[in-house]
């Protein structure tokens, strides 16, 4: 399984640049996330890796070889479509086995191999069934075993997992992150949902606009997002942005906005010196925020309890926020609460480049 | 009479005026035509003057040997023109589903013969298969080939009239295909490229398995159409030379004007058009088929 660069990559659609230049590189068997609002340029992206789009410009190398100019069948690719793509006239054995039988695999070989497949994905009593005749769950998991029964050395995922219901999204969900610890391949998921990306990536990229925001581990995003888009992205319940202003009390920075001044902690203020008295966008994660007096003093808006933890909806300084707390009983909207905030957990962007700071 | 009364009759009254014209236009022909056929009945003749001779003219017919090769000619012609139709007209829609620029323009031209009346057709084919000023063999001579006698040669002319009949109707087979081929599912094909078919394998497996529904009942169409055929063979052969282009729409036109024996050509409308109604019946139990497929699958799915 060799690594996959993507080195300058370029698509127009006529005059429409969809994307411009795009560099990325994916580790031997990593799973890689790519993930954005939708018109990112993600979907292009993996189709173009796939060979289903023409590349404009630049080159997709898998391990030595330039594969952007060759055909699908010639990139050692398997894939697996938002709408699973099946083969409606062919029963689920002979779907998963298509492949197989254009590489002219002997019969009883493409048997087990199927068999084997059907067996891990709970699929044996379906074999004989058209696609028409099963559920969503089990034409997802047919569209997967067919990309399983090729041993291709890259995996492709478009979106495999939005046309399910929430329930089955998360157990798809487990046992795809299941069966990608099992075949370390290298595989390349879409996704415009971030928890699935956080979930199943090894490294999650980021793209805008057709350009990459950020690249790198879940908890890198999360934990140092490299700018404000990121931030809002990842993460959930969002991310709340607060307009503040940078300003030094006795020796100690604070971002000071309206009804909050949090002081930041020690080792940023060398970073930070350049932005003093100048005006931020403070970035506090819902989760940031701690019930405990000589804090905040909020209202609570809004409650939305969902058992051990409450969203709380409510305001600071005429600006929505929005607060995860860990809850016994549920929090009544109407209550006024107090909030403290660590200092070393707020985010800080640039408004103007909406770059971290 | 009550309002829940005439809501129920609201429906039938609606139906009534295609329900009238259907009975005046079609039915009363058919019956008038069926009894017909036992008659032996002379254009001259009021129909009630005529003799009622029972099945004498179904009879007749089976033993007539020019009514069995004119059958014989129409199986042939339909066979053929269908066959190549179809060859032609999937083969065209294959190569020209996709999007190069002046596409919609060509695939516009290509229908273009659909459109021209049947007699337009055959009069436009007479003159280019016009032994010395037609097109055909004014080319083949400036070539310095030997003129072809085109519809004066009893197998030239059989070839021939395919020929127009290929060209008029095989724009109905690719516009069809056409549909179906834009109307597949193409993540379906995309994955087939993923999984390694070439093009040819893509069209084998995937692309004709999936348009076979639309193409069955275009080749029943067509096949029911051609057994109908008759301007174009009329206007440019009128059945000959001899019986070689003697089609069975033209040999009923001929029994009833020339022969003047309208109780035969009501028994051989009769044949024809049980012979149509059979491939119909053929259709509707296809489409029967297909929805009661449909059906249990949708009800297999619930229960998945």
């Amino acid at each position: 399984m060799p690594e996959i660069r993507l080195q300058h990559l370029r698509k127009d659609y006529g005059a429409l640049t969809v994307i411009e230049d795009l560099n990325l590189e994916m580790a031997d068997g990593e799973f890689t996330v790519l993930v954005g609002p939708s018109g990112c340029g993600k979907s292009t992206t993996l189709r173009m890796i796939a060979g289903l789009e023409s590349v404009t410009g630049g080159q997709i190398m898998i391990g030595d070889r330039d594969v952007s100019q060759l055909e699908p069948k010639e990139r050692d690719l398997a894939m697996v479509f938002q709408d699973y793509a099946l083969y409606p006239h062919m029963n689920v054995a002979k779907n998963m086995s298509f492949a197989l039988r254009l590489a002219r695999m002997n019969k009883s070989d493409i048997e087990a191999r199927v068999k084997e497949v059907a067996e891990t994905l709970d699929l044996t009593a379906y074999l004989d069934r058209k696609p028409a005749e099963l559920s969503g769950g089990q034409r997802q998991r047919v569209a997967m075993g067919r990309a399983l029964v090729r041993d291709a050395g890259t995996f492709l995922f478009d979106e495999p997992l939005s046309n399910l219901d929430a329930k089955l999204r998360g157990q798809m969900r487990a046992e795809l992150a299941l069966m990608s610890q099992r075949i370390k391949k290298n595989m390349i998921y879409v996704t415009h949902d971030q928890v699935e990306a956080m979930t199943l990536g090894d490294k999650i990229v980021v793209m805008k606009f057709g350009e990459i925001m950020q690249a790198g581990t879940p908890e890198e995003l999360y934990r140092n997002p490299a700018n404000k888009f990121v931030a809002g992205f990842i993460g959930s319940p969002t991310m709340n942005f607060l307009d503040a202003e940078l300003s030094e009390e006795d020796g100690v920075l604070h971002a000071r906005g309206t009804g909050f001044a949090i002081p930041l902690a020690e080792d940023r203020k060398a970073r930070l010196q350049a932005h003093k008295d100048r005006k931020i966008t403070l970035g506090i994660r819902p989760s940031s925020f701690a019930e405990g007096s000589g804090g905040i003093s909020m209202p609570v808006i809004l409650s939305e309890y969902i058992g051990a933890q409450s969203v709380l909806i409510s305001e600071l300084g005429g600006q929505q926020v929005a607060i995860e707390v860990n809850t016994v009983a549920p929090i009544r909207a109407g209550e006024s609460r107090e909030f403290t905030v660590q200092g070393d957990e707020v985010h800080l962007f640039d408004p103007q480049s909406e770059a971290a700071l | 009479m009550s309002t829940a009364r005439a809501n129920r009759l609201t429906p039938y009254l609606f139906l009534a005026p295609a329900g009238i014209v259907l009975l005046v236009a079609l039915f009363y022909p058919i019956c008038y035509m069926i009894y017909a056929s036992f008659l032996d009945w002379n254009p001259s003749q009021r129909i009630g003057e005529a003799d009622f001779v029972g099945l004498r003219n179904y009879i007749k017919l089976f033993s007539d040997d020019a009514f069995r090769e004119s059958m014989w000619v129409t199986l042939r012609f339909a066979a053929i023109v269908v066959t190549l139709e179809m060859v032609i007209g999937v083969g065209l829609a294959l190569l020209l589903d996709r999007n190069i620029r002046g596409m919609s323009v060509l695939r516009t031209l290509f229908i273009l013969p659909m459109m021209i009346a049947p007699i337009v057709v055959g009069l436009m084919w007479r003159y280019m298969y016009h032994p010395t000023v037609g097109i055909f063999n004014q080319t083949l001579e400036s070539w310095g080939f030997e003129p072809i006698p085109w519809l004066s040669d009893g197998s030239w002319a059989f070839t021939s009239v395919i020929i127009a009949d290929v060209w008029q109707w095989t724009p109905f087979i690719f516009i069809l295909s056409l549909a179906a081929l834009q109307s597949l599912p193409s993540s379906a094909i995309e994955a087939s490229k993923i999984d390694g078919a070439t093009g040819w394998q893509q069209i084998i497996y995937i692309k004709l398995p999936l348009m076979l529904p639309v193409l069955i009942v275009t080749l029943l169409l067509r096949l029911i159409d051609s057994f109908k055929v008759l301007e174009v063979i009329l206007v440019m052969t009128n059945g000959g030379p001899g019986l070689s282009t003697e089609i069975l729409s033209i040999r009923i036109n001929r029994t009833a004007s020339e022969f003047r024996e309208l109780g035969e050509a009501a028994a051989m409308s009769n044949l024809l058009l049980i012979v149509l109604l059979i491939l119909t019946f053929v259709m509707f139990i296809y489409n029967k088929a297909q929805e009661i497929r449909a059906e249990r699958m949708r009800a297999a799915e619930e229960e998945a």
